[in-house]
């Protein structure tokens, strides 16, 4: 068995398009939410968003290939490209040792959008020859994997809002078990449309509340709703011994993985958290961190899944108080959707090195827009300003549509 | 015709500096098939004729006997 470390990290995100600007914005508590400008949304209930600003494809994508490649690919490839840069692994490593395990919840969902008008108005015989290469949900790891020659494992996991930490606890363990030695993992969204819009407002997930300050508010008692994010959070991964080997800058080290189902509804979580409550606890018990450990309440960062809907945050604190038991109440717990939204499969990642950055620097990013306590909800959110507390491990928790529970855990690594 | 190819051709491939002959293949101009088949479309729409995809079609001179024998 391998250890396995983080050696570089990249993202595209509502509150900056490279890691330092979303770090140093997280930690100031700034947002990125307000109205949509992707399209006319007056006719919707929903008509904030936070939106990726000033995004420059052509900084990481060859020119011709952009219009060949949906947003929520070409964010990934941009991620990815901050990712592999931070860590100078290229050409460190053997090509079928380098692997990518990039996810997206839906995919090429604005490709679809464009192409099923055109096949209403014009015939399927105009429909894109690319129609189906840009939208299918795996292209963004395997548009990587092309432009990086990384020819390993390649497993582009889809299970809606976990799906990046999926691919992260999967890659975790692809090279805990020996199948690689790097692996790009991570996810990519950009469903910034009316047709996701609709829907998502229609199974009641989004806020409705259209003020920017005051949509996006996990554990809060006003909330009612998440707020849809877009962007790509990718980090590499990457055996520890390869990683000394070649004098990489080491992060921090992954050391657990939860993966488990709630099998019980499309939406809603189960009532008595039972499904995540089991993922946290193997998560925690494969990073052999003992739940009753006297100093895990001092030491411990939890980064939730903490949409902001009523019922995502009553039921993720439950779950956390059922493992740690007393000791959750000592848990500083924030949820950086408060500045970035929603980011559907890419969440997991963007949280994952929002975390990574906790564990660096001893600094713990705010849960924003945090007014009226919930009597459900009564741990330790870090409200409104970043607090320093120097921690040793961290748990990032992702919850899906379809009751997919996943969690990592990090820590820094020992002398 | 040739001019009217040339300049589609161009636009698609962002690239003014294409020198295109009868004899310039798709392959020359670096477009794979899916390339190819969107490039068709174009053309299509612009000669408003319809082209059956062949994977006979491998030159400006071959597309140019399409349009022709489908005007």
């Amino acid at each position: 068995m391998k250890r396995v470390v983080v050696t570089g990290l990249g993202c595209v995100s509502p509150v900056g398009n490279d890691v330092n600007t979303f770090w140093q914005n997280l930690i100031a508590g700034k947002h990125g939410f307000g109205e949509i400008t992707k399209f006319d949304a007056s006719d919707l209930k929903t008509k904030i968003a936070a939106e990726v600003k000033d995004f420059h494809p052509e900084d990481s994508i060859e020119k011709t290939a952009i219009r060949k490649t949906d947003l929520f690919a070409q964010y990934a490839l941009a991620a990815a490209a901050q990712a592999i840069e931070d860590s100078h692994i290229l050409n460190q490593v053997e090509p079928n040792r380098f692997g990518v395990y990039v996810g997206s919840g839906v995919g090429g969902i604005s490709t679809f959008l464009t192409e099923t008008e055109k096949m209403l108005t014009k015939g399927p015989q105009r429909i894109s020859p690319f129609f189906i290469p840009m939208m299918i949900a795996n292209m963004a790891s395997a548009s990587i994997a092309m432009k990086y020659n990384a020819q390993g494992p390649n497993l582009p996991i889809v299970s809606a809002c976990a799906t990046s930490t999926h691919t992260i606890g999967e890659a975790f363990r692809a090279i805990k078990y020996g199948y690689a030695d790097a692996i790009v993992a991570g996810g990519a969204e950009a469903s910034i449309n009316p047709l996701a819009l609709g829907g998502f407002i229609n199974c009641m997930a989004l806020s409705t509340t259209n003020d920017p300050d005051n949509s996006s508010i996990p554990f809060d008692k006003r909330r009612d709703g998440f707020v849809l994010g877009e962007g790509a959070g990718i980090i590499i991964l990457e055996a520890y011994e390869h990683a000394l080997k070649r004098n990489a800058r080491i992060y921090c080290e992954i050391s657990g993985y939860g993966n488990t189902c709630d099998a019980y509804h499309m939406t809603a979580p189960h009532p008595e958290a039972a499904g995540a409550i089991e993922m946290i606890r193997l998560a925690v018990e494969e990073s052999s961190q003992s739940p009753s450990s006297a100093d895990v309440g001092e030491s411990l960062y939890i980064n939730p899944h903490g949409t902001s809907t009523p019922l995502n945050d009553k039921s993720e604190t439950l779950a956390i108080k059922a493992v740690f038991g007393e000791m959750a109440y000592r848990i500083p717990i924030s949820s950086t959707k408060s500045m970035t939204g929603h980011m559907l499969g890419a969440a997991g990642g963007v949280e994952a090195i929002a975390t990574v950055k906790a564990l660096e620097t001893g600094i713990i990013p705010p849960t924003i827009g945090y007014k009226e306590p919930d009597p459900d909800c009564d741990l330790d959110y870090v409200p409104n300003t970043a607090r320093n507390h120097d921690i040793d491990k961290a748990l990032s928790i992702s919850l899906g549509f379809g009751g997919h529970n996943a969690g990592i855990v990090l820590n820094k690594l020992a002398q | 015709m040739l001019d009217k190819i040339t300049q589609i051709v161009n636009d698609y491939t962002s690239n003014q500096e294409l020198d295109i002959t009868e004899q310039t293949t798709f392959a020359d101009l670096a477009l794979d098939s899916l390339d190819t088949v969107e490039l068709l479309m174009k053309i299509e729409e612009e000669f408003s004729v319809r082209i059956e995809m062949s994977e006979d079609i491998k030159s400006v001179g071959d597309l140019i006997k399409i349009i022709e024998s489908a005007q």
